[in-house]
């Protein structure tokens, strides 16, 4: 290694370093901004909370064993709803591509459907499908279906032409050509939707349980909420930050394993 | 038996919601077995349309093309090598075979003496962003020897590539269908590269296209680069660029 290599290498690692502590500090000044300013009372603890109030409140609902039951019913609606959407989404995609007409005649539909402001259907799902599970999961395909339906439908379409004409040529079926060619294609666009598709998941399952549930982190939000007890509010919002972080690095970990 | 490939009376229009596009205006062409047809024309005159109809990919409303009596296999490759990059190199090259279901242990070993023959053997089991652009196009060249083509369609097969890869390819190229007695058409923009491959040049005229001359290439050497030496090749090459009527600046 040349030693300008090394003064270059040398150069990144100290700016990677840099980066870090700055993240670091910047979480640490607020955070001990936030515990000072609440304990001084110049911040209203009742209405703000505090550091020192969310992890106890953790931790109380952790030993009542609450806690995990609401984590656990959140991840289950999530992986339920996000591989549905997945699953859904592909199927429906296949569809679409091997019937141009069908997929021309219901365009107009999914366009409108895709700009609705999806919460507005809370209501009704909740009268169609019941004050449940059901109604959460459906709420959150409402999200996250059409995202991931029009990415792997895209992604079909942009199948490279040269090889289906290569396949033709070979005298390929409709279905021989799905096979070989469009499925394992569009294996990309699928993996590099999974991020998209889990953050709609997410948004989707949260605002399901606020409208409706007995149990899961949004559930903690709104009851924290209607007994004013800020502690529980923020603990949730705490919490689902943390899980969707590690349900993002676990995405990002699949599509750098696969791409 | 009748070893030519006959066209005869091919027509192609394209249909647009802008209206008819005339693409094919009556081509009639007698190519006998083993020959070397190249094919030129102006940009946009209706050559890639003629190939994709001999290959089936594009419906024609209009004339029959026979070989045999029957429907030849087609051998079709195109400028882009095409190849799948999730797929291995040698599974890319076994993909015709396994499509029309003919991945007999007769035509396996058949591809992969081919493998030897290019001396690409030790790349089968590498993925296609390994390799070189000269070898992805002689992967690809692999994956359509691999169906025992009656005849071969080229819609310049080597413009993608670099001027040395380019000759060597179309070297190899030459040689084989040389060896195997595959006919052959072959679409080329240059001039250079179609007088010094094929044993006739078929000049077409501006779309709709129609045969304008066919040029008797009569090159002593069975070297394409060679070829490219002889006396005769410049006035060939001058005659046909005039043809092409191209406009320059
Ligand atoms: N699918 C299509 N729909 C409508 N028009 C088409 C279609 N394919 C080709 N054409 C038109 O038909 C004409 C002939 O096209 P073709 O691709 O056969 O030309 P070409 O001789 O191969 O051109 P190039 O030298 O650029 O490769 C062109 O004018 C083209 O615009
Ligand atoms: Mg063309």
């Amino acid at each position: 290694m040349s030693d300008n290599q090394k003064l270059f290498l040398k150069k990144i690692r100290l700016e990677q370093i840099i980066i870090k502590i700055v993240q670091v500090g910047i979480v640490i000044l607020i955070l001990g901004l936030w515990e000072y300013l609440t304990l001084k009372k110049v911040l209203n603890p009742f209405i703000f909370s505090s550091p020192s109030r969310i992890i106890k409140t953790i931790i109380s609902l952790a030993y009542s064993g609450s806690l995990f039951e609401h984590i656990f019913t959140t991840l289950y609606e999530i992986i339920i709803a996000f591989s549905l959407g997945i699953g859904l989404g592909f199927i429906i995609a296949i569809i679409l591509y091997e019937c141009l007409i069908l997929a021309k005649i219901v365009d107009p539909f999914l366009t409108m459907l895709n700009s609705l402001p999806k919460v507005a259907l809370g209501p009704i799902i909740i009268i169609w499908a019941g004050a449940n599970i059901k109604a959460i999961i459906i709420m959150a395909l409402l999200i996250n279906l059409i995202v991931s339906l029009l990415t792997i439908y895209n992604g079909f379409l942009g199948t490279d032409e040269t090889k289906i004409k290569l396949l033709k040529s070979f005298g390929a079926s409709k279905k021989q050509i799905l096979k070989y060619l469009i499925i394992p294609g569009s294996k990309r666009t699928i993996i590099s939707s999974l991020k998209l598709n889990i953050s709609m998941t997410l948004i989707g399952v949260i605002m399901g349980e606020f409208l409706v549930s007995k149990k899961g982190i949004g559930y903690l939000i709104i009851y924290g909420t209607q007994i004013f007890n800020l502690n529980i509010v923020m603990a949730g919002i705490v919490i689902l930050i943390i899980l969707s972080f590690i349900l993002y690095e676990i995405v990002k970990f699949i599509e750098k394993k696969f791409l | 038996m009748n070893n030519t490939l006959t066209i005869a009376h091919i027509k192609k229009s394209y249909y647009t919601k802008k209206g008819e596009i005339k693409a094919i205006d009556d081509i009639n062409l007698e190519i006998k077995k083993g020959e070397i047809v190249a094919i030129v024309g102006s940009s946009g005159c209706g050559k890639s349309s003629l190939l994709g109809i001999l290959a089936g990919i594009e419906k024609c409303h209009e004339g029959s093309f026979y070989f045999q009596n029957r429907k030849p296999v087609i051998g079709y490759m195109l400028q882009n090598d095409a190849l799948f990059p999730w797929l291995s190199v040698y599974e890319n090259a076994i993909l015709g075979l396994k499509i029309q279901k003919k991945d007999t242990m007769e035509n396996i070993a058949y591809v992969k003496k081919l493998f030897k023959t290019y001396n690409l053997d030790e790349f089968m089991n590498k993925y296609p962003h390994e390799l070189s652009g000269g070898m992805k196009q002689r992967v690809a060249l692999i994956r359509t020897l691999a169906i025992k083509p009656d005849i071969l369609l080229l819609d310049e097969p080597f413009s993608a590539l670099d001027y040395q890869s380019r000759l060597a390819i179309s070297c190899d190229v030459f040689k084989i269908i040389k060896q195997e007695k595959i006919t052959t058409i072959l679409v080329s923009h240059d001039i250079a590269e179609a007088v010094s491959l094929a044993n006739r040049v078929v000049v077409l005229s501006k779309r709709p296209c129609k045969i304008k001359k066919i040029y008797e290439i009569n090159l002593n050497n069975d070297n394409p680069i060679l070829n490219r030496n002889e006396k005769d090749f410049n006035l060939y090459y001058q005659q046909i660029w005039k043809d092409l009527d191209v406009n320059v600046g």
